[in-house]
């Protein structure tokens, strides 16, 4: 059934700090609401627990894209059209720039954030993959103070973060030492816009005399959260890229992922996928990647 | 729950619409789009979805292109909003129409406003957009009935007309 606006409540208090006291007063009670592209969807479907909603789209620390000599600094509420826009973006962290080009149409890109796909925490999301080889890190924020969590530890479960109830993602932080890499994203769905994927990757991989020297696998859509494949990138450091370690990567990618039969693909699908996904990747690797 | 004290039921709403500045009392979370339709009587923007998956009710927020189905009405507080009916005066909307009556692009008419604003909004940043540019463009609009490409080939055509003149 539709929801009732009289039944909600949206405060936009414009700034950061009238944000933070609110969700600290009442946490549970309060859902921050940035462009809107999944708390709407719940909303018109009467499916949304939350009644008081805050308005978190036009505070200005969280819209902001700050580039240090080691790192960027990307605030929360970053849109995918502005990661696009972005011209650091696009040069050093390709794996997000293409994932923002995968997300929604334009009009879902317009008004989606960066911070809102991490805190939606669907295992589904194509961005969340490419921050996990880069590194990321998160600062998150509330009245109590500021404070930073690696990436690859805020997701817990399914849809289950370490954020609290009374914080914001204030930003996100991606260090530059891994711009000379060489990388590869590739989706799997149905179609590249607006439909979720089915599989997706984001690799970043170095070859030095002949032989892997650091490798980066991340998946999309194969467990209850966005995958690195830390077994597998153990297994391929310091080899030399053949058809028999393509093989060895392959069932290593079986081994770690969980995939599940859902309206969108199956498991058995998605497994055969995922393994493809990631020999087409070291075959990219070992024949483009020792001159990027 | 306990209600906070900060928030009230309705709002005041200002916003410029197609030129025109409005003023109107709304609940917060109603969607631009039924304000857009309801309060304000301008249909020509189209409920398709509901849920941002199809473009139909798309319109130009401060020059975005944005699904007004996924637009709390607060949000759009002191916006400048262009809806279809906003676009006849438009430099772009003689070459679209032109182009879509030429190749069969518009059909039943659902998708056509949504179709149109992702046009202009593509074209005003790529005058001259190749045939992926313009697949893209539109992916966030799904049309039923022709199949897209006469619309990709009327959307191209307008381009070339647009900088013959």
């Amino acid at each position: 059934m539709r929801a009732d606006p009289a039944e909600y409540k949206l405060v936009s208090p414009g700034n950061l700090q009238g944000a933070l006291s609110l969700l600290a007063r009442e946490p549970a009670q309060w859902l921050p609401i940035a462009g809107g592209t999944d708390v709407m969807v719940l909303y018109s479907a009467g499916k949304l627990p939350n009644r008081n909603l805050i308005d978190i789209w036009n505070i200005p620390e969280l819209r902001q894209i700050d580039v240090f000599p080691d790192r960027i600094c990307i605030g929360g509420a970053c849109t995918f059209t502005a990661l696009r826009r972005d011209k650091i973006v696009s040069r050093e962290f390709p794996l997000l720039a293409t994932a923002a080009s995968w997300t929604g149409g334009i009009a879902n890109q317009n008004r989606g954030t960066l911070g809102g796909n991490i805190a939606n925490a669907s295992p589904a999301a194509d961005s969340l993959p490419a921050l996990l080889v880069y590194d990321a890190e998160l600062t998150l924020i509330s009245v109590r103070g500021e404070r930073r969590v690696p990436y690859r530890t805020f997701h817990t479960g399914y849809k289950q973060t370490v954020r609290a109830a009374d914080e914001l993602i204030l930003s996100i932080w991606l260090p530059r030492r891994l711009s000379g890499y060489f990388s590869h994203a590739r989706k799997v769905g149905a179609r590249n816009a607006q439909a979720i994927s089915k599989v997706c990757l984001a690799a970043l991989g170095q070859i030095s005399h002949g032989a892997i020297r650091d490798v980066r696998l991340a998946l999309g859509s194969v467990a209850p959260v966005p995958l690195r494949l830390h077994e597998a990138e153990r297994m391929l450091a310091g080899k030399k890229i053949e058809p028999s370690l393509i093989d060895a990567a392959r069932k290593s990618v079986l081994k770690e992922i969980r995939p599940i039969d859902d309206i969108r693909s199956t498991a058995r699908y998605r497994s055969a996928v995922a393994g493809n996904l990631v020999a087409d990747f070291l075959a990219k690797l070992a024949a483009e990647g020792a001159t990027a | 729950m306990n209600p906070s004290p900060e928030a009230s039921t309705n709002c005041v709403v200002s916003f410029t619409i197609n030129g025109e500045a409005r003023k109107l009392v709304a609940h917060p979370m109603e969607r631009l789009l039924d304000v857009l339709r309801n309060n304000l009587g301008l249909t020509g923007t189209k409920e398709g979805c509901g849920e941002g998956e199809c473009g139909s009710c798309s319109i130009l927020l401060d020059g975005m292109l944005v699904n007004s189905c996924l637009v709390p009405v607060a949000q759009a507080n002191g916006a400048s909003i262009v809806t279809i009916e906003g676009m006849s005066a438009h430099p772009l909307m003689k070459p679209l129409q032109e182009s879509l009556l030429e190749y069969g692009g518009a059909q039943c008419g659902i998708c056509t406003p949504g179709m149109i604003l992702a046009a202009v909004h593509l074209l005003e940043k790529k005058p001259q957009p190749t045939p992926t540019d313009i697949r893209e463009g539109l992916a966030g609009n799904l049309c039923r009935c022709t199949g897209y490409m006469q619309i990709f080939e009327a959307v191209a055509k307008a381009a070339c007309r647009r900088v013959a003149k």
